[in-house]
């Protein structure tokens, strides 16, 4: 088997140059398909029949959420690929990761929140799948503080992968809380085994949502990517050029 | 108009639901940008002192 892709792409100028490029790629459609989706989720849709127009608060909702729990397992599976392989560009993805992952954590928790007063009668619950998305945002926030207590960058690389990829066995406990225990959450409406329960005029806008939310996550993290492998390399024959 | 934001009794949750998706959008997108030119205005000292002549280092 050819291996030198594999080589290639832990390179730093050639990740730092592909990044660079690919970055706008996945932003511009991104902020399209966001702002498409905010007019199909606020003003074409139909109201629900039993929440209304409150129900228009899943088109930021589910998206935070989905991007919440994705982000870790790219987070997870970056560190796992720099631990396994020693592959310092693969650490510096699951480093560039990590904040996006907490803010979007946060926004999950906080639009949860104001959509389960009006319609549970209350922002928060100890409830299952409410306790495990909290116990996200601790990892997220484990993870940012254990990288940044360490000083030296590959005890930290690796101890923090330690860490994200310990903290995996919470997402299957996320995806599978509803199912499990008696939840007040909601089973899953559109990743479920049969096809989604909404109709297509309630679904279109969420699924542009959720493929919007999606890109804009890997433009931003690609734009983080880059600062970081800069800010790791030390050839000075490289950052000149990347600085052309 | 004012019936579309009055969301039909639920602006009071709705709005501020989105108002911190969007921050949370806006934000990521500057701060991870504050990053990138941080770094590049980093890289470039680094490279300005390996490359300065021995006297000025």
């Amino acid at each position: 088997m050819n291996w030198t892709w594999f080589h290639k792409f832990g390179s730093p100028p050639h990740i730092y140059r592909i990044a660079g490029t690919l970055a706008p790629w996945f932003g511009w459609p991104a902020g399209l398909l966001i702002v498409a989706a905010l007019f199909a989720g606020l003003v074409l849709a139909p109201p629900d029949y039993q929440q209304g127009d409150g129900f228009r608060i899943i088109y930021v909702h589910a998206p935070s959420a989905w991007l919440s729990v994705m982000i870790y397992g790219v987070m997870a599976t970056a560190a796992a690929i720099g631990l396994i392989w020693r592959m310092k560009v693969a650490h510096a993805a699951a480093a560039s990761c990590a904040v996006i992952g907490a803010w979007f954590t946060v926004v999950s928790l906080i639009t949860g929140m104001l959509w389960g007063k009006p319609m549970w009668g209350t922002y928060w619950v100890w409830d299952p799948r409410l306790t495990a998305q909290l116990v996200l945002l601790f990892l997220y926030l484990g993870y940012m503080g254990l990288r940044s207590g360490i000083d030296d960058l590959a005890r930290a690389d690796r101890a923090s992968a330690v860490l994200a990829i310990v903290g995996v066995i919470n997402i299957p406990i996320i995806r599978f809380s509803v199912e499990w225990w008696n939840s007040i959450h909601q089973a899953p409406s559109v990743m479920r085994m049969d096809r989604p329960s909404m109709p297509m005029d309630m679904l279109a806008p969420l699924l542009m949502m959720l493929l919007g939310f999606t890109l804009y996550f890997a433009a931003v993290m690609l734009v983080r990517l880059r600062a970081e492998v800069l800010r790791r390399e030390r050839s000075a024959s490289w950052i000149k050029e990347a600085l052309q | 108009m004012s019936e579309f934001f009055a969301m039909g009794g639920y602006a009071a949750f709705l709005w501020p639901a989105y108002a911190v998706t969007l921050l949370a959008v806006v934000v990521n997108v500057v701060t991870a940008q504050r990053a990138h030119a941080a770094a590049r205005a980093e890289a470039r000292r680094r490279l300005e002192i390996e490359t300065a002549p021995e006297h000025e280092r």
